[in-house]
């Protein structure tokens, strides 16, 4: 079943054409890893997908219902099920382990439930803590964690928020070569259950990513397929990989 | 480290329950003193005044550090919530006590008068200053006590509702936003300050010292009261807001004030909450200031002028924002402090060639240590708290507050 479709978006900042009538989709579950060389509009279209910048044109439809979600404000869009984990980490760095997970994890948002909610429920965050290697950290403050923790911390709250879709944008930056390997084989295991978009650079992160592919280029898409299918393709080789 | 003394579940640091205690005492002790003192005549009804009023600018403080510290929205106009918990309050009380006088002067004459008869001596009473004697509109419910202390929680709170609404909807943020609140208190003084709006525009309302009901009461037993329902607010104010800022409600409203738009991104409403601080902030400084101004006997437009918002900023400031107590000292401080300097307490200076006269070079001096404070300091009179409490518990490990910090932390706690 197809989850998102983005179909037909273009913006454009100040004269530049960032997205150029770009047409998506993913299912449920899917993993797809998306990639292309810097500036090729991989993050703006994480952006319109969240709600953060507003498309010029297009449609960005989801779930059952193909209802077009364009126009709606980031905090509802996250709240259909939309997750994002952001290209440069951004955990709450005045505020505990703990604290950035417990405002993460899936619950009523509104301010009285807030308010007068329970506490979050310590089983669910130590399991969404251990999942990211940091259950041992959870009184720390996050600014005191390395960059490789923090993408971790901020790979465990877009977990904590149960979401449908997972938009991940550059997970393995600063990481480890374990780290990495841990990070693939996460997203790997939670492609069996959602759709998950991975955004990355490394070649060799989306090779063991072993999913489809897509190739964004100027804000379009180049091509779509098996790495090796995509990587065979001529546009694909002058635009990016043969430079 | 605290770590090792954190329950597994736990929703708020045991630092905070404490400095909720501590604070908490330290008032209740503070009430006690005062009482003993003024019932010893050690100290002055005015000065007793002095203090029960400290403590209502001590409350508003609080409510403007959740709004500021916490929430990240400096807010320089909550003085008009004052302003107008006082407004509301004394319509009441002037026109309770209008009331009794005009009755007391009409049972002189042979017949009794009529409920109409009654209305023109307390319109002609009231609003002869301004060369009326209708009663506007807004005083419908002046007769009523119960009415006009909902009007102290309703008018505050709706103006905050609606203005906060607006200003939060079109993510107005940062400067313009301060900008835009300090318009807002502008407004209302200037509104005030006219004749026809029906508060006796720049006589605001005057003799709200005199409680009406307890003709018997002396000024001394109605400071001590005054006083005590001050301490109680509070008291009451900070326990409140000490379980807001608690919890994931505390922790929401940090991360709005640090990185609003990636809240957004895990599915809060940022504007909701701001609106929840800005109003319920907004209700309980009109509170403060309903217990604020029968003790100051009078207030009038001036008491809304766009500078009284800044000075509540500044006491903010300069206790230390981000953490209330901070705040309740350093609204107590300063005010007390000020109020030395402005009435003539402090000696003044001869320097030779040029004679500092403290009632008026006293603004010059809050100006520089506010500055200071800014720039040494960040922490404010509330850092001295955190210099005391490492030392008994060897270095600290939590951070300091503040939202333009950069993520060193653990080494700037160790200064
Ligand atoms: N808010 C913005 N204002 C102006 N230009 C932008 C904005 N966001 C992105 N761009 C531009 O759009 C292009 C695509 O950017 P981006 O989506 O970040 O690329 P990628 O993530 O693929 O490296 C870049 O040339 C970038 O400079
Ligand atoms: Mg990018």
């Amino acid at each position: 079943m197809t989850l998102l479709e983005v179909d037909g978006i273009s913006v454009s900042f100040d004269g530049f054409q960032a997205i150029n009538g770009l047409s998506f989709a993913i299912g449920e579950p899917e993993l797809r890893a998306v990639i292309g060389p810097n500036g090729a509009g991989k993050t703006t279209f994480m952006d319109i997908v969240t709600g953060k910048t507003r498309p010029d044109s297009g449609r960005v439809l989801w779930g059952e219902t193909n209802r077009n979600i364009l126009g709606q404000s980031e905090s509802a869009i996250a709240r259909l099920g939309i997750g994002r984990k952001f290209q440069k980490p951004t955990v709450f760095e005045d505020q505990t382990v703990r604290e950035n997970l417990a405002m993460a994890l899936k619950d009523r948002r509104g301010p009285f439930s807030v308010l007068f909610g329970l506490p979050a429920d310590e089983g669910r965050l130590l399991d969404f803590a251990e999942e990211v290697g940091l259950a041992a950290q959870l009184d720390r403050l996050a600014g005191e964690l390395s960059h490789g923790q923090k993408q971790w911390l901020e790979i465990g709250m877009l977990l904590a928020q149960e979401p449908r879709l997972l938009l991940v944008d550059e997970p393995a930056a600063g990481m480890t070569p374990a780290e990495r390997e841990h990070t693939t084989d996460l997203l790997k295991r939670l492609a069996r259950r959602h759709a998950v978009v991975v955004v990355e650079h490394d070649m060799d992160f989306v090779r063991r990513l072993d999913c489809r592919v897509t190739v964004l280029h100027e804000g379009r898409v180049l091509a779509e397929g098996s790495l090796d299918h995509v990587t065979q393709n001529q546009d694909v080789i002058d635009v990016y990989l043969g430079r | 480290m605290t770590d090792a003394a954190l329950p597994l579940r736990s929703g708020r640091p045991p630092v905070r329950r404490t400095s909720t205690m501590v604070f908490l005492v330290a008032l209740a002790a503070f009430a006690v003193l005062v009482t003993v003192l003024a019932g010893a005549d050690m100290i002055s009804t005015s000065f007793v005044k002095l203090l029960g009023k400290t403590l209502c600018l001590a409350l508003a403080a609080v409510a403007m550090d959740v709004v500021w510290g916490y929430t990240g929205i400096l807010s320089l106009g909550h003085m008009a919530f004052f302003g107008l918990g006082g407004y509301a309050i004394g319509m009441w009380l002037m026109w309770a006590r209008t009331e009794a006088i005009v009755a007391s002067n009409l049972a002189a004459s042979a017949l009794p008068p009529t409920p109409g008869e009654l209305r023109e001596g307390i319109g002609g009473q009231i609003f002869g200053v301004v060369g009326s004697s209708d009663i506007p509109l807004i005083w419908s419910f002046a007769h009523s006590l119960p009415l006009q202390l909902a009007m102290v929680v309703l008018v505050p709170g709706l103006l905050a509702l609606v203005f906060g609404w607006l200003a939060f909807r079109s993510r107005v943020t940062g400067v313009y936003l301060s900008i835009l609140t300090q318009a807002m208190t502008l407004a209302l003084s200037l509104y005030l300050f006219q004749n026809d709006t029906g508060l006796r525009g720049n006589n605001g309302l005057s003799g709200l010292q005199n409680i009406p009901g307890f003709p018997a009461a002396s000024q001394a037993q109605i400071s001590i009261a005054f006083f005590w329902a001050s301490a109680l607010a509070l008291a009451l104010g900070y326990l409140l807001f000490a379980w807001v800022v608690s919890g994931r409600m505390g922790s929401v409203l940090r991360a709005v004030r640090d990185d609003e738009a990636r809240v957004r991104f895990l599915g809060y409403h940022v504007e909701s909450f701001k609106l929840f601080a800005f109003t319920l902030t907004a209700v309980v400084t009109g509170i403060a200031g309903a217990l604020y101004y029968p003790q100051a006997g009078i207030i009038n437009p001036g008491e809304v002028a766009p500078i009284a918002s800044i000075y509540l900023a500044v006491w903010v400031a300069i206790g230390g924002r981000g953490r209330l107590y901070g705040a309740a000292i350093g609204a107590i401080a300063v005010s007390l402090v000020s109020n030395w300097f402005t009435s003539g307490g402090a000696p003044d200076l001869d320097l030779g060639v040029y004679e500092i006269r403290w009632t008026e070079w006293w603004l010059v001096l809050l100006g520089v240590s506010f500055v200071l404070v800014t720039l040494l300091a960040p922490k404010g009179l509330g850092g001295l708290v955190d210099l005391w409490t490492q030392r008994r518990r060897g270095p600290a490990r939590r951070a300091a507050y503040g939202p333009d910090t950069g993520a060193k932390r653990p080494e700037e706690g160790a200064e």
